[in-house]
């Protein structure tokens, strides 16, 4: 398997706070890698500098071959790489519908016109919102926003999909649900690293994990693996590992 | 202690909280389960007075009626809040969010030893109390979000969805703290998809579907009933 994406010595600081610190880590084509770690352990901010929101003070990203590291986020979106927002970014004025057209219109596929106002919708289906097309974003539920957050990212027609925290608070079953449709992404060739709490997600769709704390690895290898690993254990799961 | 009787919420044409009672002694925690567009956090905002309860409801706090307060008039009379997505003030720090919380007059002259208790719950914000709100991670401003609700002293504590975003560890923590919360009198009433954990730590708890309370029962009892555990706890494990 050849590296889809590969880090090195990826670090950034804001002010006083290391939030990554010299991480290198590789995401083959084809895998699902949760990227785990307490609160504040610098996972966003592991997306943030994969994706252009933020730039990184050293290091490199190398994505399909291409050194992406402090490029703006357009561009790299155009390369194939597509994002979820943990707060969801939706265009607030505009539909559903048109939410997700603007990423097929100014995106790597730069589709226009009836073709894809059809892709559109079928994106809101696959997501389930397809009641909701003409809605606007400010009047769907939360969990519905999400879903909006995750068809526009698809929109861009991406090879590497970043989810952060995209199936937390959904109940059982939602997380069915939301997992079958990761699932399904991944089984039509898209390579996906996710940011993840919810413990039944990671062991059920991950074929690696990567353990981040005070924004260093500290772990990565098998779900089964890293969740029995001490350190993970003290630093992120507690004595439960139910959440 | 909370007593709501008859609350409704309707968007337009679409009725999302369909008379609504229940209630939440000092001392108590209850949590609402109930699908995403259930009605859950509706009902919390009504409550809270950010949306109307609808007509011949009735929301009342030691028996002092709430319906028709606004809503810092409600956080005055000791309800307060943690909304869905945090709702801070992402360009001021930690200590300012804190200290805004505390704006009630109920809450001014206790503000440090409220700070104190509110640290005590989260050391991670002692660490980080010139930091600008924004820049911290999402659970992080979680904290920020539950500890400026507890700063203003509030007798009865609303919480939506409180442990999103939190790690295993955190959110293990988060349950143990509300059951301190508990201890100091104040009532909890908590929306939850983590009902595993939630309704271990809770004393009662409520079940909503489209809009309507469509059971209640003790914490224990709903956490062992078959179709409470269909619905919400997930798979056997």
């Amino acid at each position: 398997m050849s590296a889809l994406l590969e880090v090195t010595n990826l670090s950034r600081r804001f002010g006083g706070l290391l939030a990554v610190d010299a991480l290198g880590f590789s995401v083959a084509a084809g895998e699902i890698v949760g990227l785990l770690g307490p609160n504040g352990s610098g996972k966003t901010t592991v997306l943030n500098l994969l994706s252009g929101v933020l730039r990184p003070d050293s290091g490199t990203v190398a994505f399909r071959g291409h050194a992406i590291a402090g490029k703006p986020a357009h561009r790299i979106a155009r390369l194939g790489m597509a994002r979820t927002f943990q707060l969801v970014r939706p265009l607030a004025s505009l539909s559903c519908r048109d939410n997700v057209l603007t990423g097929l219109a100014f995106g790597r596929r730069n589709a226009w016109g009836t073709a894809a106002r059809t892709d559109a919708d079928a994106l809101l289906d696959r997501v389930g919102l397809g009641r909701a097309r003409e809605a606007l974003p400010g009047e769907l539920t939360y969990i519905d926003q999400k879903r909006l957050e995750l068809a526009r990212a698809l929109a861009l027609d991406p090879e590497l999909l970043l989810l952060d925290e995209w199936l937390a608070g959904l109940n059982p079953t939602e997380l069915e649900e939301g997992i079958g449709l990761i699932r399904g992404l991944s089984g039509q060739g898209i390579t996906i690293l996710l940011v993840e709490h919810v413990m039944d997600a990671i062991r059920s769709l991950c074929h690696r994990c990567l353990v981040m704390n005070t924004g260093r690895l500290i772990a990565s290898g098998l779900p089964t693996e890293v969740l029995a690993d001490a350190e993970v254990i003290r630093a992120y799961l507690g004595d439960e590992t139910d959440a | 202690m909370l007593e709501v009787k008859g609350l409704s919420v309707q968007y337009g044409k679409h009725r999302a909280v369909d008379d609504a009672a229940l209630s939440v002694a000092t001392s108590e925690i209850v949590v609402i389960l109930g699908a995403n567009g259930a009605g859950k956090s509706s009902l919390l905002k009504a409550v809270a007075g950010l949306q109307p309860p609808g007509t011949g409801a009735r929301v009342a706090l030691d028996d002092r009626e709430l319906v028709g307060l606004q809503p810092h008039q409600i956080v005055e009379a000791g309800l307060a809040l943690v909304p869905e997505g945090r709702g801070i003030f992402g360009e001021l720090t930690v200590r300012e969010n804190l200290l805004l919380g505390a704006f009630a007059r109920r809450a001014r002259a206790d503000e440090a030893n409220n700070r104190h208790r509110v640290l005590a719950l989260f050391p991670r914000l002692a660490e980080r109390l010139d930091q600008t709100a924004r820049t911290m991670s999402g659970g992080e401003q979680q904290m920020v979000a539950i500890g400026r609700a507890l700063m203003s002293a509030p007798k009865m504590l609303l919480l939506d969805e409180p442990s999103l975003g939190l790690s295993p560890l955190l959110s293990s923590e988060l349950f143990r703290a509300l059951g301190r919360i508990r201890q100091d009198g104040i009532g909890v009433l908590l929306v939850e998809q983590n009902a595993r954990k939630s309704l271990a730590i809770a004393d009662r708890g409520y079940l909503i579907e489209n809009g309507r309370i469509v059971g209640a029962g003790r914490a224990a009892e709903l956490a062992s009933d078959p179709a409470v555990q269909r619905a919400y706890l997930g798979g056997a494990r």
